[in-house]
């Protein structure tokens, strides 16, 4: 029996608190959802526990079986047994799941025979069809397609706990179904902990948490069983904020931080052509190549 | 006028070889005195490190110096030939001269010539084609190799032949504080088919390579070349690769250079008959104090061609790279399509990637369009390997090898993939290595 703690945690982000003292406790087996409108804060849990470096943690504790996970690099927190299943999983072009996966395990000093085959079979079991694990992953995949190899890869990593940020969101009935009997088989054979993430009610029909958690303007103000969630169906979050006296839903931020290629440059044909022109009103005689054959 | 002590009339004579050889050397000698040295100032040399090339470092490597192949670090044949697998034939080329060549008899008996441009070049046919390609787009390196070149590569596949494996031509150049002049003429006759994999490499040596590779594709032929360009860290390598297709005629070309201080390489191709295709690739990894260099030309100039280009590179310490690429789509190239692609990967602050796509449309039914990114590695990238449990340094491995990927695919010969990994991987681990 494993235990992953959660208390006191509080993060900004741009220099803005998001996570204003969250408390939670999941345990080997269990499935807890996570629940709020946009801009509660949910997201910015997932990346926090999980380490993001944009995401900076002024105060909590996140533990796994006692040993802190606060401080520590990503990699390190993935190979202590957490996962994030991704709510827009990265496009990594040229690097496929087999690929992927080998190099997690061989991270960690793990054995990584037979896993190919152990993929093949999560595939079938998922219904990733094999084009997909022959691409790099997520690349030019569906909505659907990018959630079934999240969970695919939490399926052959084995974590001790999962977070899944809104695993439920860019896919069809069939896909939503396949991914949530596969977590399920995974808490019930394998005692995975899960604390799923999501703003609709409809994941919880398919995957039946034990636990349902709502999160309000960066705090857990509601925690009880399923009949929680059915509330939220009745009345919404407005409703139950009202109940619980509660005035804040959300908070304002600016857009989320979108890292990397701040200094890349790419130009659209048009822009291209126009400066072109510009370039060759300016300097008629700018030619780079003189033309040899005419 | 390019005066530079070691490359006159005498040096040039000096070199030997049969007689239309030496005229033909004596001929650009002339036109040398009329040639303009470049600057960076021309838009061709924009950004380039032309301006530190001081001609008379060097000096043309005497004909007596030539060794055997096999002597010290030369290739011979040897590990860079196993590596490419079965083949049909091979060249060995030291210091621009053939030194060794091989093919399989029953080609010989097709008719099919791999050998030295020195020793077999003489007949009409060969002189009709030698210098037609790259004599089309010449420049101040082009004239001096046609005025020191020794000999060279000749891969002519008549008529009809289908070579199975690949012909490999292996350079190597040698001497400190010398220049070598290797020429390769690939001739694939009509509805030939043929794959040339050219290999340069050169030790530690301060060495000038002006190479030059003229790939002549006739109607309906089917060529696939690439030039792998692995020199030691002080070679400077200036090179032009130019191709002429004919009607319905198919090149997939790919250029890999990961060698040398300053390497440069002009990789042209013109399409003149309706249904000539082109693919180029390349894949460049610059690290140290490196400058790799491509200035790259698709110019159609018939109707219904179609060009492809795919240029992938990266950069580290204090590299850089500079891809500037022309589409040329002429009033006579209707219904053709052009593309064209600039990736570049800047994986240090210190490392920099310039990438200039030009565009030339003089025909208004046709296809056209262009891509160009220079960034480091995307963080969130980074952040979804290391959430899988990958350490930073093996996400980045990946990335960056799945960056080249695509290019890898696209290879030729799928034999030196593997050791294009290896290569690409030592970079990223060499500077990893460093405090």
């Amino acid at each position: 029996m494993s235990e992953l703690r959660i208390e006191g945690l509080r993060a900004e982000v741009a220099g803005i608190e998001i996570l204003r003292g969250v408390d939670l406790a999941v345990r080997s087996g269990e499935v807890h959802a996570v629940m709020g409108p946009n801009g509660c804060g949910k997201s910015t849990l997932s990346h926090t526990l999980m380490g993001r470096s944009d995401y900076r943690v002024t105060a909590g504790s996140v533990m796994i079986d006692g040993a802190e996970l606060l401080g520590l690099p990503t990699w390190e927190r993935a190979a202590k047994g957490l996962f994030l299943a991704m709510q827009y999983p990265v496009e990594v072009p040229g690097v496929p799941i087999g690929a992927l996966i080998g190099a997690s395990l061989r991270s960690r000093g793990l054995d990584e025979t037979g896993i190919a085959d152990r993929i093949a079979r999560e595939a079938e079991r998922l219904h990733v069809r094999d084009e997909f694990l022959a691409r790099g992953v997520n690349d030019e995949f569906s909505g659907g397609e990018k959630k079934r190899v999240e969970t695919l890869q939490l399926a052959v990593l084995e974590p001790k706990f999962a977070v899944l940020d809104e695993i439920d969101s860019g896919l069809d009935v069939d896909a939503l179904r396949d991914v949530s009997r596969r977590v399920e088989a995974m808490t019930k054979e394998g005692a995975l902990g899960v604390l799923a993430i999501t703003h609709y009610s409809r994941l919880l029909t398919e995957l039946r948490p034990d636990f349902v958690h709502v999160m309000l303007a960066g705090r857990v103000v509601a925690s009880g069983g399923p009949e929680l969630a059915d509330e939220l169906e009745a009345h919404g979050y407005e409703g139950l904020a009202e109940r619980l006296g509660v005035t804040e839903l959300t908070i304002e931020r600016p857009a989320e931080p979108k890292a990397g290629f701040d200094r890349a440059k790419t130009q659209s044909l048009a822009d291209l052509l126009k400066e072109r022109e510009a370039s060759a009103q300016a300097d008629p005689l700018a030619d780079p190549f003189a033309d040899p054959l005419r | 006028m390019i005066k530079a002590h070691h490359f006159t009339a005498d040096t040039s004579r000096a070199l030997g070889g049969p007689d239309w050889l030496v005229a033909r050397r004596l001929a650009a000698i002339e036109q040398l005195d009329d040639a303009i040295w470049p600057t960076p100032g021309e838009e061709i040399w924009r950004y380039s490190r032309i301006d530190e090339l001081d001609l008379d470092r060097y000096r043309p490597v005497p004909i007596e110096e030539i060794g055997p192949p096999g002597a010290t670090n030369a290739p011979g044949g040897g590990p860079l030939a196993r590596e490419a697998g079965t083949t049909s034939g091979l060249v060995v080329v030291r210091d621009g001269r053939v030194v060794r060549q091989e093919l399989a008899p029953e080609l010989e008996a097709q008719g099919v010539r791999v050998c030295g441009l020195a020793t077999c070049g003489s007949d009409d046919e060969v002189q009709a084609i030698l210098g037609s390609v790259a004599s089309a787009s010449p420049d101040a390196f082009t004239t001096l190799h046609d005025a020191f070149m020794p000999g060279g590569a000749l891969v002519w596949v008549p008529d009809g032949v289908v070579v199975d494996h690949p012909i490999v031509v292996l350079h190597w150049a040698e001497g400190e504080g010398e220049a070598s002049f290797p020429h390769t003429l690939v001739v694939a006759g009509a509805s030939a088919q043929v794959t040339v994999l050219e290999r340069f490499g050169s030790p530690t040596n301060d060495h000038l390579v002006d190479a030059v590779a003229e790939l002549v594709v006739c109607d309906n032929a089917s060529v696939r070349y690439l030039s792998v360009q692995e020199h030691g860290p002080k070679t400077w390598h200036i090179g032009l690769q130019r191709a002429h297709l004919g009607r319905d005629a198919r090149l997939r070309s790919a250029a890999v250079a990961l060698g040398g201080d300053y390497a440069r390489l002009r990789s042209e191709t013109l399409l003149e008959a309706p249904g000539a295709e082109s693919e180029q690739v390349a894949c460049y990894f610059g690290d140290g104090t490196q400058m790799l260099d491509f200035r790259t030309l698709q110019d159609h100039a018939a109707p219904r061609t179609r060009s492809e280009l795919l240029f992938k590179g990266a950069v580290e310490d204090t590299a850089k790279s500079v891809y500037s690429g022309m589409i040329r789509l002429r009033e006579s190239a209707q219904k053709s399509a052009a593309y064209q692609t600039n990736r570049n990967l800047v994986l240090t602050e210190g490392a920099g990637a310039e990438s200039i796509p030009n565009l030339e449309i003089l025909a208004n039914d046709v296809k056209c369009s262009h891509g160009s990114t220079v960034g480091p590695i995307d963080d969130d990238q980074r952040y979804y390997l290391e959430s899988r449990g990958i350490t930073p340094a093996e996400a980045e491995r990946l990335i960056v090898l799945g960056f080249f990927d695509d290019v890898f695919d696209r290879l030729p010969s799928t034999s030196l993939t593997d050791s294009l990994h290896r290569a690409v991987v030592d970079k990223l681990e060499h500077r990893r290595s460093r405090p």
